[in-house]
């Protein structure tokens, strides 16, 4: 495939199409809307369909029919709009049912602002919805990785029976890249005898998340937990640049982790510092083992955690790093992108500490 | 002698869990024997139920189920329409889950004309959650959150689904039924059938109103109960057919 | 001539049927409890019965069935 400039929002909707989703329900909201708009115009193209809901709460619950009758679903949203589909996504996964849900973060709290930012961490990986329930999240770094993440997403959905995550930030969505798009699935998708109204239905199909006995219900939870450990298992996804011998960790995910790697090419000549970025791919499962990992080599003075908040994976920084290595946070929130100055100054001053 | 009156196959063997008398008994059986005389088969049916009274409905009704989150049953029966424009869809909904937190969702599924059909069962309480106000509660409705009985002056009006919807140009078929007694009881499988024929035709999106009772939250025994619904509840919510093309 | 029959363990003793039968010839059964401890409906003088099936279509429970 030859490489094209795309915009992040459409090449994630072309790459949805691509790997069979032939279903879209969404709403508009800045800054995603290039998703919506972009299936309005494909989904017809492709004999699929694409739904203007009268609102994310109507538009998750959509997905959730949708899925429940065996399609290849998703939506998008920013936000806010997230907020609004948790108690959807919290019926989806209580019901089993693969969807991918594409959240390009935008500033909060409340209405916030339009900018990039990170602020949706928590409500994402500790899940904004209601029940024990887990969300794979992937958190791409570039169209590019958004466009692969995609397919993966797909997969990952189908193959685990559970909603999946996609989390970008304004940024991602409004960005122009070059991109080598992914090649049109040829395999059939996968077969859903669970799924009401298809043809390898086995019985009754009942999509359902009520288990108004508690002990079903316990049981219920507790074959989801076991779902969660295989996904903790197979599906961590990080990457390390640099880490060998770093003096410093830099930990970001997103666009954040791009700037921080121009960040710690700079700290080199600048500072003198070997400075190293631990990527998580995946913010749920997260990559505890791996970072904890680079962290712990001898070499590694500090770790600090760049956000574009005021300070969530850092949690989980501190839990994988807990007391081998000072743990730092560097953030700004509501929209604003630190720099690579920003970054600068923090590394220059933990150097100074040192 | 010939069978002349058994129970549609269309109803599972689950026994119903339903109060003693409450009519929503009545409903399913005749949504039961209206999906059945379609003729479309039961793997070709889908029904979404709700939350409320009627939560268990997908123990009940014999073809694939969805249970939706509350008030959200005509989105879901819009994604599974997309996907699955030749099957049979429709939804089951209390008055909660459809006037009250629903509203939005079913005006919707109606302004877009969403080929599916909705039994609307209003019997003017929240049965479920133990017999508070519905958007459908009379004036002057005593009930365990308008204990004074409902006062309009603080708390609005009766919602009359059927008047509101059939002002849009998506509705196939809006009509409103009761079963308080044999003959009504007949006339609202008409109804039933008559929505489900307009969906199976793709004409748009059919709904039929069910005036139903709640002996145990209303305090009356069943009996008096349907006499309670033909006396205050139709004026309130007149029968008829609202919207047919 | 013709007759109904109850799924005894399902009724609830409610009395909807009772109501709706124009040959007033059903009642709940004074003293017999089903396994809920419903007295469950009964017909009284099965010789009047019509076959009109008013009972069955009044019985939120379905457990009447009618033959003619």
């Amino acid at each position: 495939m030859a490489k094209i400039l795309m915009k992040g929002n459409e090449a994630i909707a072309e790459a949805a199409i691509k790997v069979g989703c032939r279903f879209f329900f969404g709403y508009p909201i800045t800054p995603q809307n290039q998703i919506p708009e972009y299936m309005s115009k494909r989904m017809p193209q492709v004999g699929g369909c694409f739904l203007q809901a009268e609102s994310e709460v109507s538009a998750i619950n959509m997905v959730y029919g949708a899925s429940g009758a065996g399609a290849r679903v998703m939506t998008s949203s920013s936000s806010p709009g997230i907020s609004l589909k948790q108690e959807g996504i919290s019926y989806a996964v209580g019901a089993e049912l693969p969807l991918v849900v594409v959240n390009m973060v935008r500033g909060g709290p409340g209405l916030g602002s339009i900018q990039p930012a990170q602020s949706d961490y928590f409500q994402a990986t500790r899940g904004g919805g209601h029940g024990d329930y887990r969300l794979p999240v992937f958190a791409p770094a570039s169209v590019q990785e958004a466009v692969e993440l995609m397919a993966v997403a797909f997969d990952v959905a189908d193959r685990y029976r559970n909603p999946v995550m996609l989390l970008g930030d304004g940024m991602l969505g409004q960005i122009m890249e070059p991109v080598e798009m992914i090649e049109e699935r040829k395999e059939p998708l996968p077969k859903k005898p669970w799924a009401s109204g298809v043809p390898e239905k086995e019985g009754r199909s009942i999509i359902n998340s009520l288990y108004i006995n508690p002990d079903e219900c316990e049981q219920h939870n507790y074959k989801l937990e076991r779902k969660y450990q295989e996904i903790t298992k197979n599906e961590v996804r990080v990457e390390t640049i640099g880490c060998e011998d770093a003096d410093v960790l830099l930990v970001a995910y997103g666009t954040m982790a791009r700037i921080c790697q121009r960040a710690a090419r700079d700290a080199k000549k600048e500072l003198g510092l070997n400075v190293g970025l631990v990527r998580p791919i995946t913010l749920w499962p997260y990559p505890y083992e791996q970072l904890a990992k680079c962290a712990a080599q001898a070499s590694v003075k500090h770790v600090l955690c760049v956000e574009m908040s005021t300070g969530q994976m850092v949690d989980d920084v501190r839990l994988a790093v807990s007391d081998m290595k000072p743990v730092s946070f560097y953030g700004r929130p509501g929209g604003m992108v630190p720099t690579v100055k920003d970054i600068l100054a923090k590394l220059s001053s933990i150097k100074e500490g040192m | 002698m010939a069978v002349v009156f058994k129970k549609t196959s269309m109803l599972t063997d689950t026994p119903f869990h339903y109060c003693p008398g409450c009519t929503h008994g009545i409903i399913h059986r005749l949504v039961a024997e209206a999906l059945e005389e379609l003729g479309v088969g039961n793997d070709n049916i889908i029904g979404v139920a709700p939350v409320g009274c009627a939560v268990f409905a997908y123990n009940y009704f014999n073809c694939d189920m969805m249970e939706a989150a509350h008030g959200r049953a005509p989105a879901v029966a819009t994604g599974i329409k997309r996907v699955h424009p030749d099957k049979v869809v429709f939804t089951y909904q209390g008055d909660g889950d459809l006037a009250s937190i629903g509203a939005a969702e079913i005006v919707h599924a109606a302004a877009r004309g969403e080929k599916i059909t909705t039994i609307f069962v209003n019997n003017a309480i929240y049965g479920m959650t133990g017999g508070q106000m519905a958007p459908t509660s009379l004036p002057g409705q005593v009930t365990t959150t308008s204990p004074y009985g409902r006062n309009v002056e603080h708390c609005g009006y009766p919602v009359l689904m059927c008047e509101m919807l059939s002002q849009l140009n998506g509705p196939a078929y809006i009509e409103r039924v009761s079963v308080h007694d044999v003959a009504h009881v007949a006339a609202a499988k008409r109804a039933i059938k008559k929505a489900l024929q307009a969906q199976v035709e793709g004409k748009g999106f059919s709904m039929i109103e069910v005036l139903s009772t709640c002996p145990t939250n209303w305090g009356l025994p069943p009996e008096e109960a349907l006499k309670w619904l033909q006396e205050n509840m139709i004026p309130q919510f007149p029968l008829g057919v609202y919207k047919e093309i | 001539m013709a007759k109904i029959t109850f799924n005894e363990e399902l009724c609830k003793g409610c009395g909807l049927c009772v109501g709706a039968c124009p040959k007033k010839i059903l009642r709940l059964a004074p003293v017999r409890i089903n396994l809920k401890g419903y007295h469950p409906a009964e017909c009284e003088k099965m010789e009047d019965c019509i076959g009109c099936a008013s009972c069955a279509r009044m019985c939120p429970d379905v457990v009447i069935t009618v033959e003619r």
